[in-house]
């Protein structure tokens, strides 16, 4: 089955068209990449798959359930999680904190008004996982505001893991990252994709990133699809260059 | 440091260290009958602390917990003083009944109207909650039969409270102050089990990013509007204390410049923290007692001046400030 199609998707703020007519499949174990110029509609785009934003126009069906209308905390809870081109994280509170209240969310327990022992061992085994996952367990008691870009970015990682998604939506994971992080990050997403088999639809800037992670890679300009293909097909596509170096090219 | 940061910390102390803070509280709160008249101080005041204080904890469980400014809490705490009052004068002379009854008729108004108000955000938030609760200032202002108007409910005081064959009597100043503890005890420890459960966890998440909140699959509407009607829970069980200590309610307990006092409360004593704002209604509360004796129209401009000079210089409440001398 298709973890991800959405048909002809298209966004509008009043008469600017943000995204037009995009329609993306992505298959269970696939790692996606989503690139463009900017301005390209690439962040939009992933609005709509994540709920933030409705569509104008389209669907969009995750894991054989038609969600085009259905609001982001509902999609978290259907098994699609998401970071941010900024890193959303909650600076006061540590690492620890943070991934537990994901995995408190995904085991239901966000209306519980009481604490159970049993409960809170197991969510704390899953935040022990996760953070040994992302490789902060010997941070995991630092406030997330104290630390290093690339680890709050590794948290915000961890939180999505720790929501047990079957769609992991990362937009620009490496945005703003010195060249160390820049590795380490993606060295993450490789294991996260390669042995943890997770289903990734990722945005990013950087193209050795790109060229080095994705499967596929989806091409978008001025908020319509320009190509889509393997690395080497998009490499070689005279549309993509002619759309990243200009007219001319 | 936030309150967070310093509760970590404390976990990560030797038991004797971080039970030591809240041993101290304890014991002063069970003896302030004892040493608070030394210091000049009265009973009557000792109680007023406990009732401004669980109504500026109840207001911080929204403010500092979930990170929304409310300016309306008067509404619930006269709500729930007026709701006392009525139910002994009018009802049946049962002081149980009457602090059920006030707390219901608070905590379910700010449910109601917290469904009402939970999309808007920061100061529209603010300004419907100032709105709503001065309606119910000029029902209790105008209505003067029901109400007393502007003269306030009077009439009616507390009964001593029946267990089968035994009978407690709480009439009695100190008796009252210990039953007061004893109420503020069992909301405080509802409302600190409350704030680490899982539930107390999202609303720091919503505090802290409540788009990222939002992503984590927290609806956030329905959670500020759990915290807001818990909140006016406490708030209200607070006003029906007040009546009883009192043995009177008036419009000015239900006036949006008490909302003002118990944000000034929270604040002044440290809204990251659990005990801030008890210390800060403590502050407020003894400082205007002893103020309004020797100036009595101006305390509210010397008290601005203590709000003033504390936010300055402890932005963060005096707890908030211990604390951190504490950690570093």
């Amino acid at each position: 089955m298709t973890m991800l199609q959405v048909q002809n998707a298209s966004k509008n703020f009043g008469s600017l068209v943000a995204v037009q007519n995009v329609s993306l499949l992505v298959q269970p174990g696939e790692l996606r990449a989503i690139i463009g110029p900017n301005g390209a509609g690439k962040t939009t785009f992933f609005n709509l798959i994540s709920g933030y934003l409705a569509p104008s126009a389209g669907t969009i069906v995750f894991d054989g359930q038609d969600v085009t209308r259905v609001p982001a905390h509902r999609r978290v809870g259907l098994g699609m999680a998401r970071t941010f081109q900024v890193t959303e994280i909650f600076p006061e509170l540590t690492v620890r904190e943070n991934v537990l209240s994901a995995a408190e969310v995904a085991a239901g327990q966000r209306l519980r008004m009481w604490s159970a022992r049993a409960d809170a061992e197991r969510a704390d085994r899953v935040v022990s996982e996760m953070l040994a996952l992302v490789g902060l367990a010997s941070k995991a008691n630092r406030l997330v505001g104290e630390l290093s870009h690339g680890d709050q970015r590794a948290t915000e990682i961890a939180m999505a893991l720790a929501l047990r998604p079957k769609l992991l939506l990362l937009d620009e994971p490496t945005a703003g990252m010195g060249d160390q992080e820049t590795y380490e990050i993606t060295g993450l997403i490789r294991r996260l994709h390669r042995d943890n088999k997770f289903t990734i639809v990722l945005i990013e800037h950087d193209m050795r990133v790109v060229f080095h992670l994705a499967d596929r890679i989806t091409v978008l300009d001025q908020g319509r699809l320009l190509a889509e293909g393997t690395p080497g097909e998009i490499a070689a596509s005279a549309a993509v260059q002619a759309a990243y170096l200009g007219e001319a090219a | 440091m936030s309150s967070t940061a310093t509760v970590t910390a404390a976990a990560q102390q030797p038991a004797p260290r971080r039970w030591l803070p809240l041993a101290a509280v304890w014991l002063a709160l069970i003896t302030t009958p004892v040493w608070f008249p030394l210091l000049g101080g009265y009973t009557a005041l000792a109680g007023s602390v406990l009732v401004f204080g669980l109504a500026a904890m109840g207001l911080n469980l929204l403010l500092g917990f979930t990170g929304v400014l409310s300016f309306g809490h008067a509404a619930y705490f006269g709500l729930g003083a007026y709701g006392a009052g009525l139910t002994l004068k009018y009802v049946a002379p049962s002081t149980p009944l009457a602090i059920l009854a006030g707390t219901l008729l608070g905590g379910l108004a700010g449910t109601l109207f917290g469904m009402l108000i939970v999309r808007r955000r920061g100061v529209y938030f603010a300004m419907c909650t100032i709105a709503f609760g001065q309606i119910f200032y000029y029902i209790a202002y105008k209505w003067n039969d029901f109400t007393g108007g502007f003269d306030g409910l009077r009439g009616f005081h507390r009964e001593p409270i029946g267990l089968g064959a035994l009978s407690l009597d709480i009439t009695d100043g100190t008796r009252f102050y210990y039953f007061t503890l004893l109420i503020f005890t069992g909301a405080v420890a509802l409302m600190g089990l409350l704030l680490r459960s899982p539930f107390g966890r999202t609303l720091r998440a919503i505090r802290e990013n409540e788009r990222r909140a939002r992503f984590l699959g927290i609806p956030i509407e329905r959670h500020i509007w759990l915290s807001f009607s818990i909140s006016c829970f406490f708030t209200a069980l607070a006003g029906t204390l007040y009546a009883l200590l009192n043995n009177f309610a008036d419009p000015l307990a239900l006036h949006y410049s008490l909302s003002g006092f118990f944000v000034i409360m929270a604040v002044l004593g440290g809204m990251r923290s659990f005990w801030g704002p008890l210390l800060g209604a403590a502050v407020f509360v003894v400082l205007r007692d002893f103020l309004s004796s020797w100036t009595v129209n101006n305390w509210m401009a010397f008290l601005g001046a203590v709000f003033m000079l504390s936010v300055l210089f402890f932005p963060r409440g005096m707890l908030g400030m211990l604390k951190r001398r504490g950690v570093e």
